[in-house]
């Protein structure tokens, strides 16, 4: 597992470090734009499978209420620290509740 | 002005490490030990990619399908560091360090400054204070894990889940229908693929071209 983590992480270094290293001029409007598309469409798929999915099943629980709570907050502007506080909160509040 | 900056870093380190111990707790809880846990966060220390890779680990996904997912969820980085490049200038073995201090938090804050000088220090304060919060943290919770209970008991998965969220809302107006279709698929495909696969499958659609997307 250790190998596996190493050779990740380096997997995703090299990207960080790609940056730095290739010329400004080689890099288009529409590769900027793809992975633009790429980050937005992984996040989504994350919020899904950490929100909605348990062991590879469907599962509406109350982290959907957390996502909700999360969702209002960002729409009213409020800091990243709170959003992320209130979803645990949520959560765990609605499943101290037995929901 | 400096202290404006240095205050935003610093409570921008804060929520990551509160985020941080959904990690460690998380990944202790998807059967890594807690080495290999703080080993994520040192060396790949990218928040989305860790939660990837220990999401599949979780599931039992294989190994090569975790580090794609690392992999893909790291792209974003290397276009932070096309922009830092011109604001930071890192020479020589600098740009190590200045791209392993390359990720969401540091870039945003750095993008957030008016002045050249404040971007600068915008992007080396913030990168510190997360690496800083963001490994304690993640030892924290890699080492409470096995002691707290479940991590579902104190919400860990939806704090997860809600950072998750607030990375995504400031890209989602200008691209909600792609979000949309990534959330759909990931979730449509997941009881029938491996672990890992269907967040994948989601970067595939990212291929399709939508009106009005940039």
């Amino acid at each position: 597992m250790i190998t596996t983590v190493i050779l990740a992480s380096l997997a995703v270094y090299s990207w960080k470090l790609l940056g730095y290293l290739v010329p400004q001029r080689f890099i288009t409007d529409s590769f900027r734009g793809f992975s633009e598309r790429v980050t937005v469409a992984l996040l989504a798929a994350l919020v899904a499978i950490q929100g909605l999915t348990t062991d590879g099943e469907i599962e509406f629980d109350a982290r959907l209420a957390a996502l909700a709570v999360a969702a209002v907050l960002l729409a009213l502007r409020a800091p990243y620290i709170l959003v992320v506080i209130a979803g645990a909160a949520a959560a765990a509040g609605l499943r101290m509740l037995g929901l | 002005m400096r202290k404006q900056v240095l205050s935003t870093s610093i409570s921008v380190g804060l929520a990551t490490g509160l985020y941080g111990v959904s990690f460690g707790a998380i990944g202790v809880a998807s059967g890594l030990d807690v080495l290999p846990v703080m080993l994520l966060s040192l060396l790949m220390f990218s928040g989305a990619s860790q939660f990837a890779f220990v999401g599949v680990v979780a599931a039992g996904g294989a190994p090569i399908t975790a580090i794609s997912s690392a992999w893909l969820m790291g792209i974003r980085n290397s276009f932070y560091a096309l922009r830092l490049t011109s604001v930071i200038g890192p020479r020589g073995l600098l740009r190590l360090l200045t791209a392993q201090l390359t990720i969401d938090e540091s870039n945003a804050v750095s993008a957030a400054q008016g002045e050249s000088r404040m971007q600068k220090l915008g992007f080396w304060a913030t990168g510190v204070a997360v690496f800083i919060f963001w490994n304690s943290a993640t030892l924290i919770g890699a080492l409470a894990g096995n002691l707290m209970g479940s991590v579902e008991q104190w919400g860990l998965d939806a704090a997860a889940a809600a950072a998750f969220l607030g990375l995504l809302w400031p890209r989602i107006r200008q691209n909600w229908q792609l979000a949309l279709l990534g959330a759909g698929i990931a979730i449509a495909t997941t009881p029938f693929l491996p672990a890992g696969v269907p967040i994948l499958l989601a970067a595939v659609v990212a291929l399709v071209p939508f009106r009005g997307a940039k």
